[in-house]
């Protein structure tokens, strides 16, 4: 049997704090914001088959930043929890604050329990039927979760995004201003150019007139928005 | 929630990757919700609400997918007003016949199934794909349909890689069989069946098809007692469900009404039938 030499709880918590916050740093970002008709997620992300954000349910969705394998993980799970729950009782009864609540707990079990604590941070979102009720949840790899309103950004350049953000955005702000902002704090926060084939970008958009609020914006899309 | 463990066996034969399969997550997590649980006897079943006539047949732009409303219990109407025709996805329809409850589950069962595909591996099952699919399905429910709960689908739709509609049948034992341009089942089969093979031609276009496709349940409403035939005076009309290129889509009762209204209009040129 080998020994386990003594590591303070303090220490061990803030050994696994530090590895996960540097995997988180070394990855792209994610911004999450509130638009008059829902909530727009864009990355950059240089892939565009491995994406960051995804839809989860109806009018649910989930951004991801850090180990693709860890946060492709999460969502997966989400979409299982998701689609069970809405068989079990109603397609309404699926709510982004109970999935945000079993990722905090997932990932605060991993992050204890586990070898080593995910290197993620997420975002949830959900559409309201009316303006104003719209919700987004920001949970960290140690089981935080956070409710934002507005604008929200995680990963890499999470701080200069947010700095950024924080002078551009107006509340209910419509779908192209929030484009072409979110993509100028990119830029900023990046100190660089980002191409129109490297932008990720899906929204929840409660105008649509099917069940499933969730659509991706296709480059030719987001080609046009930031042409103007 | 339980799930598969973290890290797959590889080395033991195990697979790897995220089961796309709804159907199987319900087994795993929750094996009480399926329909096959439930122990029935022939007694029973013939007390249990049944759907009765669907069909589908191409034409040039796809397929049309058509049910009458009514379902049955023994030798009482259960319902006038059933749903047997849905839009399975964006690009097919699964139309049932047999028992009701089991019916619409499995029908709510296998659009799950495809949206679940859809979101966990982010791609649509190919038409093939989700044909198979829903033979392995309906082979599941096999231990019902011998107890008398029998369904039996038409599934169908667009398939984008041949670029033409496809329809597929299914007996209660899931074999799946492709059908060059047209099928019908359920009570009123074999009437629908025989109006559809003098009506159908190849090359129909969508208003023709839509004709034909309600013409066959007319005939099947007049031979066959479980089925019920369009009923202006309460606006019921068949339930059609078309998949195009474009997609799939509910045409509106007033676009059957004006079909069903063609219909009588060609055959009181020449009388028949048994009416």
């Amino acid at each position: 049997m080998s020994f386990m030499p003594y590591v303070p709880p303090e220490q061990m918590m803030k050994d696994r704090s530090e590895f996960a916050h540097k995997g988180i740093a070394r990855g792209k970002s994610v911004i999450g914001t509130e638009y008059s008709d829902g909530i727009l997620f864009l990355a950059e992300n240089p892939s565009a088959t491995l994406h960051k954000i995804s839809e989860i349910y109806d009018r649910i969705a989930f951004a991801g930043v850090g180990k693709y394998s860890e946060f492709e993980d999460l969502r997966i799970s989400g979409v299982r929890l998701a689609d069970l729950r809405g068989y079990s009782y109603g397609r309404e009864d699926v709510r982004a604050r109970d999935l945000a609540n079993a990722y905090s707990q997932a990932l605060s079990t991993i992050f204890t329990q586990q070898m080593k604590p995910y290197e993620v941070e997420i975002l949830v979102g959900e559409v309201s039927e009316g303006p104003g009720g719209d919700e987004i949840y920001h949970i960290l790899f140690d089981g935080t979760v956070t409710d934002e309103h507005g604008y929200v950004a995680i990963g890499g350049h999470a701080e200069a995004l947010t700095n950024a953000l924080k002078e551009a955005f107006k509340p209910a702000w419509d779908l192209p201003t929030a484009v072409r902002e979110s993509v100028k704090a990119l830029r900023s926060a990046e100190g660089r150019e980002v191409e129109v084939e490297a932008i990720e970008a899906g929204v929840l958009d409660r105008t649509r007139p099917v069940r499933r609020k969730f659509r991706r914006l296709q480059e030719a899309e987001i080609a046009s928005i930031l042409s103007k | 929630m339980k799930d598969e463990p973290l890290v797959p066996p590889i080395a033991s034969g195990g697979t790897i990757g995220a089961n796309p399969s709804f159907f199987d997550l319900l087994a795993r997590n929750r094996p009480d919700a399926l329909p096959r649980g439930i122990q029935v006897t022939a007694e029973d079943a013939r007390g249990v609400a049944h759907g009765t006539t669907v069909l589908g047949l191409k034409f040039a732009g796809g397929v049309v997918f058509a049910g009458d409303r009514r379902a049955t219990e023994g030798y009482s109407i259960a319902d006038d007003k059933m749903e047997k025709v849905f839009a399975a996805d964006d690009y097919s329809a699964i139309a049932i016949a047999g028992a009701a409850g089991q019916a619409v589950e499995i029908v709510k069962l296998f659009q799950l199934e495809l949206e679940h595909y859809e979101k966990i591996t982010g791609d649509r099952l190919s038409l093939e794909g989700k044909a198979n699919r829903l033979g392995q399905m309906i082979r599941s429910n096999f231990p019902m349909a011998i107890q008398g709960l029998v369904v039996v689908p038409l599934f169908g739709g667009f398939d984008h890689k041949r670029h033409e509609g496809r329809i597929f049948y299914y007996d209660a034992t899931g074999g799946r069989w492709e059908e060059d341009d047209f099928h019908a089942t359920g009570s009123g089969g074999r009437p629908a069946k025989s109006s559809l093979k003098k009506r159908w031609r190849a090359g129909l276009d969508r208003d023709a098809g839509l004709q034909v496709a309600v013409e066959a349940l007319v005939d099947a409403a007049e031979e066959d007692i479980a089925t019920g035939g369009p009923d202006p005076t309460r606006g019921i009309y068949p339930t059609v469900v078309v998949v195009t290129a474009e997609g799939a889509a509910r045409t509106t009762d007033d676009e059957v009404r004006a079909a069903y209204e063609a219909v009588l209009a060609a055959g009181a040129k020449k009388k028949g039938g048994t009416a």
